[in-house]
């Protein structure tokens, strides 16, 4: 492998050019007409155009990928997260094309990345999962018929979905009725794909993760990510390890998510996803991303795994770098989405032109981003304009390290939420880590104006 | 006879129907009345509902479907009593 192309945008092909570059690879960035002069463009050794600035006839198109792959004399694909990264099809493609596919083997995709699938191999496995419709939920009826079975509240969630996309909540048979259409259009626009299936929503949960890493033959994890702090079912804040966990809770939990990674033969950067019951102690296995993640950044941080790099060693047919005995966890790491949004007018999208940024520095300092002094953030994609990590020897000095590092950042010319992040560090429910998924949303209604 | 055009609130991609394979919200001829929905407005992946803001006949279309919008762009023209 001496060319890898990256499927994708933003900050994450910033950050896969950066891998690869380490790696002693060329990188190849793809862009659309709306994304000539992204800092991804600018420090590719290679560039191919693919096409106009919707989504769907660009960074979704696998025929025009494909052949910019092979026009470019690419060797392999990384697909980054979102857009085509868990799409069994485009991985099949890349394979069929004679590239490397920079993750897990299609057929894995298809069994995890579905999560109706991924739920019965869960169970399979001795995993825990969370009650909810066998399989997928073709109508309204057919969701009515299975939500009476799970209890309500329930959630509709896409199956080709991830990300906190595509997801309803429903509270009665009327309003679930309601919410299938918007669902599937939903899944429809954002994955291709308008299969929902239906699951219990368990009040008070906190949102725990664990990331695993396979070569198809081994795997092992880097310990879990506590993303509790969520609106709209999108992740604001990270942080690991989970402050929550008991040791015997964490190994416990970990061990499931390698049990469950080693039963489809796993092979790349995937991660597990549960819901954690602090009161009872009980975690549900919900669904796997079977891609890299946008907060992979804080695990890196605390265990030091290069967890990029290792995807694309991985791919090139190498055993792991790491035993499971050298992954340890050392201190702790918090991550800050910065989104390209006024929290003081609902979140409202802030496309447009960045005049001046000032990035922060220092130790255990890190900002992901795709932005430069001068850039326009276009309309057409997500708001995430970067992540503001931070590392310290334990979370109340990360935590000041995190209100320090955000005094630092500037970005004019845009919304950003970095203001907000701030009102987070001083806020005593957080300091403690006592909160669940609920808690930010309710937060947030407290001092935002409606 | 009075001619208003709705105008579009945020940049980003403009749709007249719910879902691809969905009938539009409201075609040419159509009556509509202030809050009816007559398109959808994609924004950094947020997708906001656009509506009537004056009761009358929608006499055309002034951006078609997917087509990109900014602020303030007229999307279509409605016929007022």
């Amino acid at each position: 492998m001496k060319r890898l192309l990256v499927a994708n945008r933003g900050e994450i092909a910033v950050r896969i050019i950066r891998a690869a570059h380490e790696l002693g690879l060329e990188a190849v960035a793809v862009h659309s007409d709306a994304d000539r002069d992204s800092l991804a463009v600018q420090m590719a050794d290679v560039v191919m155009p693919i096409g106009p600035p919707l989504a769907a006839k660009s960074y979704l198109n696998i025929d025009v990928l494909i052949k910019a792959a092979l026009d470019s004399g690419a060797e392999a694909v990384h697909p980054g997260y979102g857009f085509l990264s868990e799409n069994a099809n485009f991985a099949q493609a890349v394979e069929q094309a004679g590239l490397t596919f920079v993750g897990p083997t299609p057929e894995a995709i298809r069994i995890m990345g579905n999560k109706s699938l991924a739920r019965e191999t869960a169970a399979r496995a001795g995993v825990p999962t969370v009650p909810g419709s066998k399989g997928v939920v073709a109508t309204s009826e057919a969701a009515v018929a299975a939500a009476a079975q799970i209890g309500y509240p329930v959630m509709i969630k896409a199956s080709a979905g991830g990300g906190g996309r595509g997801i309803r909540l429903a509270s009665d048979p009327e309003e679930l009725r309601k919410q299938m259409s918007v669902a599937q259009a939903e899944a429809t626009s954002a994955f291709g794909d308008s299969s929902v299936y239906l699951e219990r929503f368990i009040q008070r949960a906190r949102h725990v993760e664990v990331q695993v890493l396979g070569d198809g033959r081994d795997v092992v994890h880097c310990y879990e990510r506590e993303c509790s702090l969520q609106r709209r079912r999108q992740k604001i804040l990270e942080e690991a390890p989970c402050p929550a966990l008991s040791p015997d809770t964490r190994r416990r939990l970990c061990e499931s998510a390698v049990r469950l990674a080693k039963s489809v033969g796993y092979r790349g950067a995937g991660t597990l996803e549960y819901l954690y019951d602090e009161v009872s102690g009980e975690f549900f296995f919900i669904e796997m991303n079977t891609r890299i993640q946008v907060e992979h950044p804080v695990t890196e941080m605390v265990t030091g795994v290069d967890l990029v790099r290792e995807m694309i060693c991985v791919a090139q047919g190498k055993p792991l770098g790491h035993s499971q005995d050298q992954i340890a966890i050392r201190g702790a790491a918090i991550e800050c989405r910065i989104n390209a949004e006024d929290p003081d007018r609902n979140f409202m999208p802030s496309p447009g032109r960045v005049s001046e940024i000032r990035l922060p520095g220092g130790p255990g300092v890190r900002m992901d981003t795709m932005l430069y002094a001068g850039y326009t953030v276009p309309p057409y994609y997500d708001s995430l304009l970067g992540k503001l990590i931070v590392h310290a020897e334990d979370r109340p000095a990360a935590i000041a390290r995190m209100r320090r590092a955000l005094n630092e950042l500037q970005v004019d010319g845009v919304k950003t939420t970095r203001a907000l992040h701030l009102r987070l560090m001083d806020e005593p429910r957080f300091k403690a880590a006592q909160f669940d998924t609920t808690f930010l949303e309710g937060w947030l209604s407290a001092i935002l104006p409606s | 006879m009075a001619r208003h055009e709705v105008l579009c609130p945020l940049p980003g991609t403009f749709y007249r129907k719910p879902a691809p394979d969905a009938q539009p919200y409201v075609k040419e001829g159509d009556t509509v009345k202030p809050g009816d929905t007559v398109g959808l407005v994609e924004v950094m992946k947020q997708f906001s509902e656009v509506p009537a803001d004056a009761a009358g006949k929608i006499v055309r279309f002034l951006v078609e479907n997917e087509g990109t919008v900014e602020p303030g762009q007229p999307l279509l023209v409605i016929e007022t009593a």
